[in-house]
C-alpha cells in the first residue's frame, strides 16, 4: 500500500526555545485514518502544521510520495486539507460559497468552475441552502459544515481534522461524525475524545512532550495511556 | 449591533437593492462631490438632498429613523469643528459643516444599507481601488464580531470576579489585542493552507444593465439639478 505520509526525525523549537516536536517518525498509509492523542501542549497541533509546510522544522516530510520543499508546497497543500479547529479562523470569506470556492480559485479554476465545485461540495455537506449566507450568522455545527466543505472544495487526498467536534451538541457531533465516515480520505484526527477516534480510526498515536510514547490500536491505545474521562 | 441590522438591511429585494453596487457607488461618489461643493447659504438645497436620501430609503424601505439615527454618530466628530467656525463668527459655515458630514453619512448608510458587503467591495475593486484596502475593509467587517463577542465573552467573565474598573477595562483591552493577534496568525494559516498566494482570485463582475445605467442619470440629473437650481 502506497504512503500517504511519511515522516522521519522530525523536529521543531519555537522561537521562545521551547522544543515543541523531538524527533517524530510518522507515516500514514493511503485511505488509512489515524487518531493522535495526547496532553495539552504535547506538540500534535504543531505537529500538524508541519504537515502542510505552515511550519517547518527538521527532519524530513513525504506527502503522497513529494517531499516537503518550497518547490512542491502548493502541490501539497493541494493534497492535505486541514480543518482547524476554530472554524472562525477558518471562515473570513463574506459568504459561505465564496469561502468554499477560495481553495479552487486558488488552485487556479476558472470561476465559473471554482463556484461549480463549491456548490456541489456544500450540497454533499448538507449546506446547499446557506450560500448566501455570512458565515457569521451560522450556527457551530454549520460552522463546521462549511470549513470541511471548503477543504473537501480541494479535492485532496488526506485530510486532517484538529479537534473536529468541539464546541458540537451531541445531535450535530452526530451528524458530523455521519458526514466524516463517508469521506474516503486518509485522515489525521486530533482529538482528546476516545470515543470519536473508535468511531473514526483503527489506529491510534500518543505524543507527549514532543515524542510519540506509543503506538498501536486505538483501544489499546487509550487503555494504556488512561485516556478516558471516567 | 449596528453590523448586524446593516447586515440584514442590505440583504433586500427592492429595486434599489438590485440595482448594480457599481451604479449606486457612482451615485454616491456624485452625491458626496455635489454636497461638498454646495454653497453654506443654500440650505433649501441641504433640505431637498435630505428629501431626496428621504425617498430613497423609503423606496428600499429602509426605516428612515433608524438611518438617520446611525448617520447622526458622526455629528459629534463634525461638531468639534462646526464649533470652531461658529465661535470664529460663521455660523452659516457651522450649521453647513453639520449639515454636509450628516447627509454623507446617511448617504453612505444608504449604499452599504443596500448592498451587501461584497457588492460595494466588487464595487471598489472593480474602480480600481488598491486590493489591501479592499482586504482590510473585509477582514475587519468579518471579524468584528468574533472580536465584540470575545470583548463581551471576557468583560463577563471580568465582572464574574469583581466589579468594572479603569484598570480591568485597561486589562481587557491589551489582552483582547493579544488575542486579536493570535487570531490573525491563525486566519493567516487557514488561507495558507487552502493554497492562498498572496491575493485574492475574484470572480468575474457581471455586466451592467440599462436599468443601473438609468437609475445612475436619474441621480446625476437629480443632484445637479438641486445643485443649480436652488
Amino acid at each position: 500500500m502506497s504512503r500517504a505520509i511519511q515522516i522521519q526525525g522530525l523536529r521543531y523549537q519555537y522561537p521562545d526555545g521551547t522544543q515543541a516536536l523531538n524527533g517524530i517518525d510518522f507515516h500514514l498509509d493511503a485511505g488509512e485514518s489515524v487518531t493522535l492523542f495526547g496532553a495539552n501542549g504535547s506538540g500534535k497541533t504543531t505537529f500538524v502544521l508541519h504537515l502542510n509546510g505552515l511550519l517547518r522544522g527538521e527532519g524530513s516530510i513525504e506527502i503522497c510520495g513529494l517531499p516537503l520543499a518550497d518547490a512542491t508546497l502548493e502541490q501539497i497543500r493541494s493534497k492535505i486539507g486541514v480543518v482547524f479547529q476554530d472554524s472562525d479562523e477558518q471562515l473570513f470569506m463574506p459568504t459561505v460559497l465564496e469561502d468554499v470556492a477560495f481553495g479552487p480559485l486558488n488552485l487556479g479554476l476558472s470561476p465559473e468552475d471554482a463556484l461549480t465545485r463549491a456548490r456541489t461540495v456544500l450540497k454533499r455537506v448538507g449546506m446547499a441552502h446557506a450560500l448566501d449566507r455570512a458565515p457569521y450568522h451560522l450556527s457551530a455545527g454549520e460552522k463546521k459544515r462549511v470549513a470541511i466543505a471548503g477543504v473537501l472544495a480541494m479535492d485532496p487526498e488526506i485530510l486532517v481534522l484538529d479537534e473536529p467536534t468541539t464546541f458540537l451538541d451531541p445531535p450535530t457531533r452526530r451528524d458530523l461524525l455521519t458526514l466524516l465516515r463517508g469521506l474516503p480520505q486518509a485522515k489525521v484526527v486530533v482529538t482528546h475524545d476516545a470515543n470519536l477516534a473508535r468511531a473514526l480510526t483503527t489506529r491510534a498515536v500518543f505524543f507527549d512532550h514532543g515524542r510519540i510514547a506509543g503506538e498501536g490500536d486505538v483501544i489499546e491505545i487509550v487503555q494504556r495511556f488512561h485516556w478516558e474521562y471516567s | 449591533m449596528h453590523h448586524l441590522v446593516i447586515d440584514r438591511w442590505s440583504r433586500g429585494t427592492s429595486s434599489l437593492h438590485q440595482r448594480d453596487p457599481r451604479a449606486k457607488l457612482a451615485a454616491l461618489l456624485v452625491f458626496l462631490v455635489v454636497l461638498s461643493t454646495t454653497r453654506p447659504a443654500a440650505q433649501w438645497a441641504f433640505a431637498a438632498y435630505a428629501v431626496l436620501l428621504a425617498i430613497a430609503a423609503n423606496s428600499a424601505r429602509l426605516p428612515i429613523l433608524g438611518l438617520a439615527g446611525r448617520a447622526a454618530l458622526v455629528l459629534p466628530f463634525s461638531a468639534t469643528f462646526a464649533l470652531l467656525t461658529w465661535w470664529s463668527g460663521d455660523s452659516m459655515r457651522a450649521l453647513a459643516l453639520a449639515e454636509k458630514s450628516f447627509l454623507s453619512g446617511m448617504a453612505a448608510l444608504l449604499l452599504v444599507g443596500t448592498t451587501p458587503l461584497t457588492g460595494w467591495t466588487a464595487a471598489l475593486e472593480s474602480w480600481r481601488v488598491p486590493r489591501m484596502l479592499i482586504l482590510v475593509i473585509q477582514f475587519v467587517y468579518r471579524y468584528l464580531f468574533v472580536i465584540a463577542e470575545q470583548a463581551q465573552r471576557m468583560r463577563w467573565a471580568a465582572l464574574c470576579r469583581g466589579r468594572g474598573s479603569f484598570r480591568l477595562a485597561a486589562g481587557l483591552v491589551g489582552v483582547l489585542f493579544a488575542r486579536s493577534w493570535q487570531r490573525a496568525d491563525g486566519i493567516y494559516h487557514a488561507m495558507l493552507a487552502r493554497g492562498f498566494r498572496g491575493r485574492f482570485v475574484p470572480a468575474a463582475p457581471a455586466p451592467l444593465r440599462a436599468s443601473d445605467a438609468l437609475f445612475f442619470s436619474a441621480c446625476l440629473a437629480g443632484c445637479v439639478g438641486i445643485r443649480i437650481l436652488l
